[in-house]
């Protein structure tokens, strides 16, 4: 599927029509989300042929972005059952096959190292400090290939330093910097849209550990 | 869920240790064509627990799979088939995933089942 095709499939998914804000509930725009698996998939091949979570899916856009460039099997997993109805009926609209969990991340307890490659854009840790580690401790505990995750790119260094030294990652590196539009769902952002510059990453899991 | 999911979840209840696999209770569930991929599969058996899934595939009516597998049953296209359709074909619509130890019930509800403790079982 071309580049451009993608950002149009994604750009008719529906969003969350009452986005909570204790949740850091914004979507991924269809542009950030079709470059994050078109290089996934076309740079590193983590992608067709594997199994794929999406971790805090909302209304599962790398999800669907997932199985549209050829993962065998998506599931995603959200803490709201609403954006889990939404990302039902996304993956029902597009014909597509996913699974959806609801799970609190932070109580997964998934088989170690059982997924092939995590995708998400964690809660970037505004509402509940430290969301966005927590996120992407359990990544790297559940995926025995790779993770792709969006951080804000003011935090880059702590984030490199703290996947390395505490979240169990063997590789941590920046892909690209990409403008991410926080529309103004919330009241205290005072300006129409919030422009952030977010860092797309890429993370390699450490030395496999298969737990049976 | 497809049985697939379903080897991969363990309870999450405190306390729990041996939370593998979550017993299934399926009411009402769907098959559905999906095409064979012969290297996922083999890329797969290596990862499942095979116990888990022909219970699981069991629970759903499905009795076609051996009770134990290895890695030289991937050469037959028989055992390719069954272990596809039981992996891949299977969507539990509504029903329960059961803790193998506390006995907690985790209900599926259109195919989703819910996995969020309580505030006492954290
Ligand atoms: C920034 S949004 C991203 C949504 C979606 N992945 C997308 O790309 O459009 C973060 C998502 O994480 C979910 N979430 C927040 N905290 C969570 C938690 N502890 N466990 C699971 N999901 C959580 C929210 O409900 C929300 O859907």
């Amino acid at each position: 599927m071309k580049l451009k095709q993608l950002e149009g499939l994604l750009g008719t998914l529906q969003q969350f029509s009452h986005p909570k804000v204790e949740l850091e509930q914004y979507p991924t725009g269809p542009h950030i989300a079709s470059r994050l698996l078109y290089t996934a998939e076309n740079t590193f091949g983590d992608i067709s042929g594997k199994v794929v979570a999406d971790f805090g899916c909302g209304c599962g856009t790398l999800g669907v972005a997932s199985t549209l460039v050829g993962a065998e099997q998506v599931i995603g997993i959200d803490i709201d059952p609403e954006s889990l109805e939404i990302a039902s009926i996304n993956a029902v609209e597009m014909e597509l096959d996913i699974d959806f969990i609801r799970c609190d991340i932070n109580k997964l307890r998934w088989r170690d190292h059982w997924i092939d490659t995590v995708v998400m854009n964690p809660p970037f840790g505004t509402r509940r400090k430290g969301s966005d580690m927590e996120f992407l401790a359990m990544a790297l505990k559940v995926a025995s290939g790779a993770v792709y995750s969006l951080h804000k790119t003011t935090t880059r260094d702590y984030i490199k330093r703290t996947a390395l030294r505490d979240c169990n990652a063997r590789s941590a590196e920046v892909l690209c910097q990409l403008r991410f539009d926080v529309p103004q769902l919330y009241k205290f952002h005072k300006k129409k849209e919030v422009d952030i510059a977010v860092d797309l990453w890429r993370f390699e899991p450490c030395e496999k550990i298969m737990i049976v | 869920m497809r049985l697939l999911t379903h080897n991969m979840l363990a309870s999450n209840v405190k306390g729990v240790t041996n939370g593998f696999p979550l017993r299934l209770e399926a009411e009402k569930w769907a098959e559905k064509e999906v095409e064979l991929n012969a290297d996922f599969l083999r890329h797969m058996f290596s990862k499942i627990e095979w116990k888990a899934l022909a219970g699981a595939a069991r629970a759903v009516g499905y009795g076609e799979l051996p009770d134990e597998a290895d890695a030289s049953m991937l050469d037959s296209e028989d055992f390719l088939r069954r272990f596809h359709h039981a992996l891949l074909e299977i969507h539990v619509e509504e029903g329960a995933l059961v803790c193998p130890e506390s006995g907690r019930r985790f209900p599926i509800n259109k195919g989703i089942p819910n996995m969020l403790l309580h505030e006492d079982e954290i």
